[in-house]
């Protein structure tokens, strides 16, 4: 198991390297240097700019030197002292602002992991069992419409009706006395009382491809002969389906946070958008239209980085489940 | 008893036939038998359909504004008959100024009728791209009269014609997408799994690295990009081959599958001891035989495109005005007033929600089907 482990998290190595050099890619992408916008930027907003200020700045990110100093430079900052560099539209370093978006965007796609199992594991058991019923007619159709409709555009839609049948607007997830408060349990009820919608939202696609899965892996496994063995000896209903089949097929709960991860992560940058939550989605946007590099660059490795995680907790936690995985 | 004996006849037959049937014919009889996927398949080539007969099917130019008629609601269409023959009409509207909000509202005018018909002349436009034409499937008859079946958007815009236009450049991003990605898919699949070893490994490391990292990010990071002045069809290629960076791997992944299980067939094995080169057996012998399968996943991976390129120009990131896509279309939608004012707006949201369903059932039938001999 310890092997399994390490050998996982040194493969992963090379993965987060290469998602530091994409992230820095995106930085280097508009063209002229980040000092220079940054100049231009406090010219735009009337203030006088010093030469030195700015060779100061060119000094510190190594603007001068070639691209993989820079790099060099970056990442040694991030790893080293947590330094992400300068948000230069707000003036701040990038780790002052991000951390509270970062962390409400992990609340709201985990919310939305565990959302999508609560559902999808009875309605995926119910759909194996009553094969071929009018209730699994019924929930392989909204699967299929779920995996077909993005998160944004049924938002768009649950706003509108939210707006037309309530009289009040939707989006959120603060009351405005708790927006710029200081984080109490108060506060934490709040968020409570406003994240519920946006997690059910975001967990519509992913609950319904679990679905489909769960419900063919059910399937298989239902016709295997010893399922038939435990019948003959008699076993209740109830136990024969619990005790394996669907221990067996709940593998791909784990399994598919691989890539139900980056889709949730992905889905709720543009949901945040919409509703105009506080993560990291509209902050991004934001800094991409400004071409804020450097904040950009920070989220989208962040963002990655902790798919990247995501996606090896769930490796380990499959393995611990299921002995095959880790003899392989 | 004559009966029986004609019945067994026919089902010889069939099997006779089963045994003599090309692939492409098992792979037809197989799918027909999936029926939401043959009426799925049926939506996708209407949709197709209308992407290539937006001119004649679109009553008004995307870009014909109509300060009068500001988010004008759609006006349904109604049926009469006059003098022995049959006339359609829309009403007409009565607009006044609504004191609290400051804004024009209008209301439908059942005493102003606005005759409509089929094949009327309108705009003159060139039938794909050649032959010079001005008649379209629905319009009124006077083309300065109001109609608006979607209704309008913020310009005065008729949503019905937008939402045709709109067809054309989502459903063609898809296909250009999906081709490109199939050309990256096809060769560095094709690569990882017929030579296998080194190569394979690193070429699985990519496709691993492109699936866990979430793609909207970076396809943001990418389009945000792209400089402002280049002109839309630059900005639309470019927004294609940023899609299918990203979207090459389910393909590869699928034409390494097969290439693995082919490998080892004993027609490829003849084909080798026959002495055919490598090129040969890959196009001549291996291509064909799970051609099926690249087409069904082909038609899996259109929806993604469609709902990326969606999202993006949604964001505003993507394809911009003057260029018309649904995702451009939701654009209009983004803020929740909007929505109140003009629900019709989110019009475009339900043609991207049909049509990624019916690919998606089509591809789900055509997975079924790729492989006939399959039980």
């Amino acid at each position: 198991m310890w092997q399994y482990i390490l050998r996982r998290m040194v493969l992963m190595v090379p993965t987060l390297l290469v998602t530091a050099i994409v992230a820095f890619i995106v930085i280097q992408l508009p063209p002229g240097d980040f000092a220079t916008s940054y100049m231009a930027n406090l010219a735009a907003q009337g203030d006088q700019a010093s030469l030195e200020a700015a060779q100061q700045l060119r000094d510190q990110y190594g603007l001068d030197k070639p691209v993989y100093v820079q790099f060099g430079k970056w990442i040694s900052g991030i790893v080293l002292r947590g330094d992400f560099g300068m948000a230069f539209e707000m003036r701040q370093p990038v780790s002052q602002l991000i951390w509270e978006r970062v962390w409400l965007t992990v609340i709201l796609s985990l919310a939305s992991v565990v959302i999508t199992w609560l559902v999808a594991f009875p309605v995926g058991i119910y759909s194996a069992v009553k094969q071929y019923s009018l209730g699994d007619y019924l929930f392989t159709f909204l699967g299929f419409v779920g995996v077909s409709l993005p998160a944004f555009l049924l938002a768009l839609v649950v706003m509108y009706i939210h707006f037309k049948y309530l009289g009040v607007t939707l989006g959120g997830l603060f009351s405005s006395e708790y927006v710029n408060a200081p984080w109490s349990w108060a506060r934490v009820g709040d968020l409570v009382q406003h994240i519920w919608i946006p997690v059910l939202i975001l967990a519509v696609g992913g609950t319904a491809e679990l679905i489909r899965i769960m419900r063919a892996n059910l399937l298989d496994e239902l016709r295997k002969p010893y399922v038939i063995t435990a019948r003959a000896k008699g076993l209740p209903e109830w136990k024969v389906l619990l005790k394996y089949p669907v221990r067996l097929a709940l593998n791909p709960f784990i399994s598919t946070v691989g890539w139900t991860l980056p889709a949730l992560v992905s889905g709720s940058i543009i949901l945040s958008v919409v509703m105009n939550l506080p993560t990291t989605g509209p902050m991004m946007l934001r800094a991409l239209q400004a071409q804020d590099m450097y904040l950009a660059g920070a989220l989208i490795l962040i963002l990655s980085v902790l798919t990247i995680l995501g996606t090896l907790i769930s490796d380990i936690l499959l393995a611990w489940l299921d002995p095959r995985i880790r003899l392989q | 008893m004559a009966a029986h004996v004609s019945s067994v006849a026919t089902v010889a037959e069939t099997e006779a036939a089963i045994y003599v049937a090309p692939q492409w014919k098992l792979v037809w009889w197989k799918f027909r038998k999936h029926r939401l996927a043959l009426i799925s398949g049926i939506v996708v080539v209407l949709i197709y359909l209308v992407a290539a007969l937006v001119e004649f099917l679109a009553p008004f130019p995307a870009d014909k504004t109509d300060s009068r008629y500001l988010y004008a609601p759609p006006q349904p269409l109604h049926l009469t008959v006059e003098r022995g023959r049959p006339q359609l009409y829309v009403y007409g509207y009565t607009s006044k100024i609504d004191p609290v909000a400051l804004r024009r509202t209008f209301v439908v005018d059942p005493s102003v009728k606005v005759p409509v018909g089929f094949f009327v002349k309108g705009y003159s436009y060139k039938l794909f791209g050649l032959f010079p034409a001005d008649r379209h499937l629905v319009g009124p008859l006077d083309p300065e009269q109001p109609m608006f079946l979607l209704g309008a958007d913020r310009l005065g815009r008729d949503a019905l014609s937008r939402l045709i236009v709109g067809t054309r450049v989502s459903m063609s991003i898809g296909l250009i997408g999906v081709a490109l990605s199939l050309v990256l898919g096809i060769v560095l699949g094709g690569l990882s799994g017929y030579y296998g070893g080194a190569l394979d490994t690193i070429i699985q490391r990519a496709i691993e690295f492109v699936r866990s990292v979430p793609s909207i990010p970076l396809w943001m990071g990418l389009a945000a990009a792209l400089p402002l002045n280049w002109p839309p069809d630059r900005v639309y290629f470019a927004i294609t081959v940023i899609l299918s960076l990203v979207g090459w791997t389910g393909l590869a992944r699928v034409v390494r599958g097969r290439f693995l299980a082919l490998r080892e067939e004993d027609f490829v094995m003849a084909a080798l001891l026959d002495g055919a080169s490598r090129s040969r057996i890959i196009f001549r012998h291996m291509l064909p035989a799970f051609t099926s399968h690249i087409i069904a996943a082909i038609t899996l991976a259109i929806p993604g495109m469609i709902l990326s390129e969606t999202a993006l120009s949604f964001l505003g990131l993507g394809l911009r005005e003057p260029v018309v896509s649904w995702g451009v279309l939701l654009q209009g939608a983004q803020d929740i007033r909007a929505i109140a004012t003009a629900p019709w707006l989110l019009i475009p949201a339900l043609a991207v929600v049909v049509s990624v369903l019916a690919l998606n059932f089509l591809g789900d039938g055509l997975r079924d089907a790729a492989d006939p001999y399959a039980r």
